[in-house]
């Protein structure tokens, strides 16, 4: 087995395993990186989105080679529990999160989606959001704390100008 | 049982040549472009103890380039690639229509056009695109290259014309004049993430007093492989677009396709969905 190395949420990192094992099961496992989780295994419920070269992916479809020398970032990347990203921060005050199952992939989904410059708008958002699933069924929360979000990171831009 | 990772070997070959010898030396290999079909599988044990050949690191045959008489895009570009692309969207919009329907965002961003063509479902979400734009299909195997039209390279459900050690390469897409009416329609059971029960992809030319002069219409998800509507299309060119035109276009849609009662619809819904989604085309009204 040979070792490969890849870029988590800024670090270096090395793998050393087969290069067929799955990359959620590299970063729960071995990185012990637990945000990202496994609902389906199959790429339908987007609980396991995490961004590879900054676009969004489902990890249970990615054989860890296929990650190598590349660019990974997990809901880890985003803020921590004493200070949480402005996304984050939308999910709280919007009730975003319920049982917190899918709240990783909702956070990762949309960040990229911010991220890439994409509108603050209720269609675009769910369009974003549409590969990541939500048996609470709490959509409503999530795009509001989405759109709350974008509106910060607005009035934000704004204010710097 | 699950997929057990060390029951695989990986190999990323750097060039096309290599990439085709390993797949040739092992006819139980398996080619693996963005695995979102490959890994469901694998997911589910069905896949143990195979070689795999990952075909990511060929990155020039991830390019879409403007090419003689039409557009090549390259087998490893994903639909997120695909949909994004200036040129595909402004001259074959259905093909960036339909790739903005494959599963969401995590699919697009790894599902490649090759893929889908490998992977020859018969509900592939591009194909009813591909027929209108009458595709070709460009290979690589051991004997060299050849190109197949998009209707001849598929031969059933999950079947390709492909030869052992043959790879996709590119699909070409030659350049046609700009049509008066262009539409794709998929139906599934939600917006997103859908495996589609009928999907039309059509366009149609005009002439003066409302003749048509040219019409390509495709059925995905009603025949082991998609199909062209031969029959309806050769009764329409030459008349004058109108509800009778129509109408009888829309009779003529079973002389070309054969849909079945499966898990996720039924013979009857996909034809009258189907019959439903060709009128309003045919009307404009969609």
């Amino acid at each position: 087995m040979g070792a490969l190395t890849l870029t988590v949420n800024g670090r270096r990192r090395t793998y050393r395993g087969a290069p067929f094992t799955r990359l959620i099961d590299v970063l729960r496992e071995d990185f012990r990186l637990t945000g990202a989780k496994e609902g389906c295994g199959e790429g339908e419920c987007g609980a396991c989105t995490v961004l590879l070269d900054g676009a969004p992916v489902n990890s249970c479809l990615i054989p860890v080679g296929q990650a190598a020398g590349r660019r990974v970032e997990t809901v880890e990347s985003l803020g921590s529990p004493e200070k949480l990203s402005k996304l984050q921060q939308g999910f709280l005050d919007c009730a975003g999160a319920q049982c917190g199952i899918c709240t990783p992939g909702m956070l990762m989904s949309a960040h990229a989606h911010l991220k890439s410059g994409g509108r603050a708008d209720d269609a675009s958002v769910r369009t974003a959001l549409s590969g990541n699933l939500c048996r609470c069924t709490g959509y409503q929360h999530i795009v509001d704390s989405v759109l709350a979000a974008a509106r910060g990171r607005k009035k934000r831009k704004a204010a710097r100008k | 049982m699950r997929g057990d990772a060390r029951s695989m070997t990986w190999t990323s070959p750097r060039t096309p040549a290599q990439a085709v010898r390993a797949l040739a030396a092992d006819p139980r290999a398996l080619a693996f472009a963005g695995g979102t079909d490959l890994m469901v599988a694998w997911n589910m044990g069905l896949l143990n103890g195979r070689a795999v050949i990952d075909l990511s690191r060929l990155t020039p045959w991830r390019a879409i380039r403007a090419a003689k008489g039409g557009l090549m895009i390259g087998s490893l570009a994903t639909h997120a690639d695909i949909l994004r692309h200036p040129a595909v969207r402004a001259r074959f919009p259905l093909l960036a229509a339909a790739c903005a329907t494959v599963g969401a965002a995590q699919i697009q961003n790894r599902g490649t056009l090759g893929g889908n063509l490998a992977n020859a479902s018969p509900a592939g979400d591009t194909f009813p695109a591909l027929a209108v734009y009458e595709a070709v299909v460009h290979c690589l195997g051991p004997e060299g290259r050849r190109a197949l039209p998009l209707l001849e390279f598929f031969a059933g459900v999950k079947k390709t014309r492909l030869k052992p050690g043959e790879l996709i390469e590119s699909v070409f897409l030659p350049s046609l004049p700009k049509p008066a009416r262009a539409e794709f329609r998929k139906v599934g059971t939600r917006a997103a993430q859908a495996i589609s029960k009928t999907m039309f992809a059509g366009a149609l030319w005009l002439g003066r007093g409302g003749v048509v002069t040219d019409v390509r219409l495709a059925f995905g998800s009603l025949a082991p492989t998609v199909r062209r509507l031969s029959a309806a299309e050769a009764f329409m060119k030459g008349r004058r677009l109108d509800a009778a035109t129509a109408a009888e276009a829309a009779k003529l849609l079973d002389a070309d396709v054969s849909p079945i009662d499966d898990i996720r619809s039924t013979r009857a819904y996909r034809l009258a969905a189907s019959r439903g989604l060709l009128i309003g085309f045919l009307h404009g009204k969609n």
